[in-house]
């Protein structure tokens, strides 16, 4: 259309490449972007958000990494020691990992995905914004007046009767916090329910969907029993009732029952999502359709299902009864099913299949190989005479950090690298991002799996001083975590340098299948110019002319 | 849209300003092309009244099951509370005013029919008896509220709200007392704890719900819910339902141990 008026009239059809009017520029300033209800801008002010948490929390990291260099507590106090590891769980926890996925690949691609205009409650995605930034204000305001000091766990009696430190603000936050989240769900929940495109059946929606809607479904059943906790530890502390405290009629196990009945499902409403980005990245980077779709579909539900019968698996030393550590045990293993079938099913989708190796398919495949490591530990913690063994030793951090970091981060970065270009129409600049995805992966297990040996001989979590034996290893570790921080600060400033400098990405850069690739990058306010007809199953590769009808 | 008329002056001629409008204007605002044909309660990112009202009124489905799980916490600790000091929660739950508590009961279950009741006005379209309904169920919800406050007052007059003013001091313990008189009172204690924070949470639940229903009476009254579209009334019902449902559970739980014979 602006063939004979722009130098770049030789070009065929720029609007092709990028739209001269998308929901980046339909309207400016600040308040555009404060009160807008655009699922897609909602999705970048929590991309704000969530980075700026994942720095702060990875900054308490840092310090806590280099604490730990030297056998002596040298750097920080005790007390400090204590306040920095609860700061970095609780901001990576609540603040980073549970968000990030679905509030901002989740929030951009899920109607898009749908063929949807928007999610259902657009104003009450915004709301949940706004709540998510209560609670982070809530949180690092208690961090600024000295910190907590109970772990992100939060323990009673410790938190509600001994810790002298700001647990009731934290508290609140978390408590704030959570009501985003659940905001976040419901509207998911509602919006694939109902505002799925003509012909797009349940089976013909991609796997990211489908996981995103397992997770919604944790979200909802567990987030209220953490707030409901939370009030009662708020209200014990305050008032001195006994309800957990057992030095004044409470039942202490009651607290750890509820907490975990919550952050153990938390665990899949990290991972879950992630697992999806990696359906999706599998898919269109071997471009072929995802072996066993039906059975990672169910598999999500089933992980999801199982996951709320497990949480006593992190009770197995608190003195519950034999009986009930042995049923905990073994659903625990039997989690370990489904979450095997996704992988095994992505190795088969990857099986002759035309697999290039670009940035988001580095951290699939990153994903894929941490996940598996951090499954298998979990393997050993479900037994319990292992875990006997290594609770609360460095084992344990290592497990975790292998699903969250080794499992969740990668896939967030993953899928921001693959819809960077819907997001923002821009391409990132494809060496720096494969550079960094090997530097991150190198990084990361320089930095964890030295901390597995740790904990298998036996240091435990949570000490800022250790003995002379275990330096060498702890210094592997923190090299490895400054790897790990180049690793993450490199993206940082390529993906803002790709916002004014890179070359603009097209509506499909990746050849892939999926409605948000067959709309123009960025694509408009309404997502499409018309409401898309679905006719195939999704991952469609040899029948991608027909994939989309109108 | 203002930025987007600047950008088609600025570049191209009169003619083709138009051409790219009637491509561009149906993505960008659909809004503009069916308006007409539809509802103006329809927003503009669902396609028909009918897929709105299904949203919404899951959501409201899903809101419920999640407040469900958030009662279910506090119920799970009523629990294992009960079940470890059986005789202070018996000896406790008999100082509640049972005929007060049965009364709110009824009035309650009363205000699920006047709710029942206006959603159906509503789906019929009668407007005048939709009012009258919504008007009367908020009564009895505010009925509910004061005699709660009554109830909350008679504890207050015989220092039975938890804190430092809590006192047994005047009242007959059972004998043979289970424990000391200390861990005998401080048991009663978590009892009303935990009887002030189930019945206020359902307080507050009761105050949420009368505000939502006294919006949809001020829009009722404005002439809203004229042309069949009554997902709103329907919401509110299943919401109002639902606090009915839980203070259901509580009655029970927190009035009727010392008469169930569980002393
Ligand atoms: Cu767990």
């Amino acid at each position: 259309m602006s063939t004979v008026l722009t130098p770049e009239a030789a070009e065929p059809k720029p609007d092709a490449v990028r739209p001269r009017e998308h929901y980046l520029n339909v309207r400016f300033g600040i308040a555009s972007w404060l009160l807008t209800v655009d699922h897609k801008r909602i999705a970048i002010l929590y991309v704000v958000g969530i980075t700026l948490m994942f720095f702060v929390g990875g900054a308490a990291a840092t310090i806590v990494r280099v604490e730990l260099m030297t056998p002596a507590g040298d750097l920080v106090s005790r007390d400090d020691y204590n306040k920095l590891f609860t700061a970095h769980g609780i901001i990576m926890v609540f603040f980073y990992l549970i968000p990030a996925i679905p509030a901002v690949l989740g929030n951009f691609v899920l109607p898009m995905m749908l063929g949807a205009r928007d999610l259902a409650f657009p104003k009450l995605n915004l709301l949940s914004w706004y709540i998510y930034v209560a609670g982070g204000v809530f949180t690092i305001v208690a961090l600024l007046a000295g910190g907590i000091d109970t772990g992100w766990t939060f323990y009673t009696p410790y938190s509600s009767a001994d810790s002298h430190t700001h647990v009731i603000v934290t508290a609140l936050g978390i408590l704030i916090v959570g009501f985003s989240s659940i905001l976040t769900g419901l509207n998911f929940v509602v919006t694939i329910h109902t505002m799925r495109a003509p012909g797009l059946t349940w089976f013909r929606l991609p796997l990211f969907v489908w996981s995103s809607y397992a997770t919604s479904l944790i979200i909802l059943l567990g987030t209220p029993v953490l707030a409901i906790t939370v009030v009662l530890l708020a209200v014990e502390r305050i008032w001195g009732v006994g309800i957990f405290d057992p030095a004044i009629g409470g039942d202490p196990l009651l607290f750890q029952h509820l907490f975990w009945f919550y952050s153990h499902p938390a665990v899949y409403i990290m991972v879950l999502p992630a697992m999806g980005v990696v359906s999706e990245l599998v898919a269109a980077f071997s471009r072929k359709n995802v072996f066993g779709y039906h059975f990672i579909a169910f598999a999500s539900i089933a992980i999801a299902v199982l996951g709320f019968l497990v949480w006593g698996h992190h009770m197995f030393v608190a003195g519950i009864s034999p009986y009930a550590s042995l049923i905990f045990s073994l659903i625990s293993f039997l989690v370990a099913i489904p979450s095997a079938i996704k992988v095994f099913n992505w190795t088969a989708t990857l099986y002759q299949g035309s697999v290039s190796w670009q940035t988001p398919m580095l951290y699939a495949l990153g994903f894929i190989g941490l996940f598996t490591i951090g499954g298998l530990t979990g393997l050993f913690l479900a037994a319990l005479a292992v875990d006997l063994h290594v609770s609360d030793t460095y084992f344990i951090v290592a497990h975790f950090h292998y699903i969250m970091v080794g499992g969740t981060v990668m896939a967030y970065m993953g899928g921001l690298h693959y819809w960077w270009p819907k997001m923002t129409g821009k391409m990132y600049p494809e060496w720096w991002g494969r550079f960094s995805a090997i530097l991150i992966f190198f990084g990361f297990n320089l930095t964890f799996f030295p901390q597995f040996v740790l904990g298998y001989q036996g240091m435990p979590r949570r000490y800022h001083e250790y003995v002379a034996e275990f330096q060498i290893l702890n210094v592997m570790s923190t090299a490895g975590a400054s790897i790990l921080a180049v690793g993450y600060v490199v993206p940082l400033i390529y993906l803002l340098w790709s916002l004014g400098y890179a070359k603009d990405a097209g509506p499909n850069p990746w050849g892939a299948t999926g409605l948000e690739w067959q709309t123009p990058s960025p694509p408009p306010t309404d997502n499409f110019a018309k409401t898309p007809v679905v006719v195939n199953p999704p991952y469609t590769f040899t029948a991608k002319e027909a994939e989309v009808v109108g | 849209m203002s930025a987007e008329s600047v950008h088609h002056d600025a570049h191209h001629d009169a003619a083709h300003h138009d051409a790219v409008e009637g491509q561009a204007a149906a993505p960008r605002s659909p809004q503009a092309g069916h308006s007409g044909a539809h509802h103006p309660a329809l927003a503009h990112h669902f396609d028909s009244l009918e897929q709105q009202q299904e949203a919404q009124s899951l959501g409201m489905w899903i809101f419920l099951a999640s407040e469900l799980l958030f009662f279910g916490g506090l119920f799970t600790v009523y629990t294992v509370a009960r079940w470890a000091y059986p005789e202070a929660f018996a000896f406790a739950s008999g100082h509640l005013v049972l005929w007060l508590g049965t009364l709110n009961t009824v009035v309650l279950l009363t205000s699920s029919l006047t709710m029942a009741l206006a959603v159906r006005a509503s789906q019929t379209c009668e407007l005048r008896s939709l009012r009258g309904y919504l008007v009367l169920t908020i009564v009895l919800g505010v009925v509910f509220l004061g005699i709660k406050m009554t109830e909350y007052y008679l504890d207050y007059r015989e220092h039975l709200i938890p804190g430092p003013m809590f006192s047994l001091a005047g009242h007959e313990l059972p004998d043979p007392l289970p424990g000391g008189t200390r861990e005998f009172t401080r048991h009663v204690e978590l009892y009303f704890w935990i009887y002030f924070t189930m019945t206020g949470l359902h307080a507050l639940h009761m105050i949420i719900g009368i505000g939502v229903l006294g919006v949809l009476l001020i829009l009722a009254r404005g002439g809203r819910y004229t042309t069949g579209y009554f997902a709103p009334i329907e919401i509110a019902g299943l919401y109002w339902h639902f606090v009915d449902i839980v203070w259901i559970f509580l009655f029970p739980l927190l009035y009727l141990i010392h008469h169930g014979g569980a002393a």
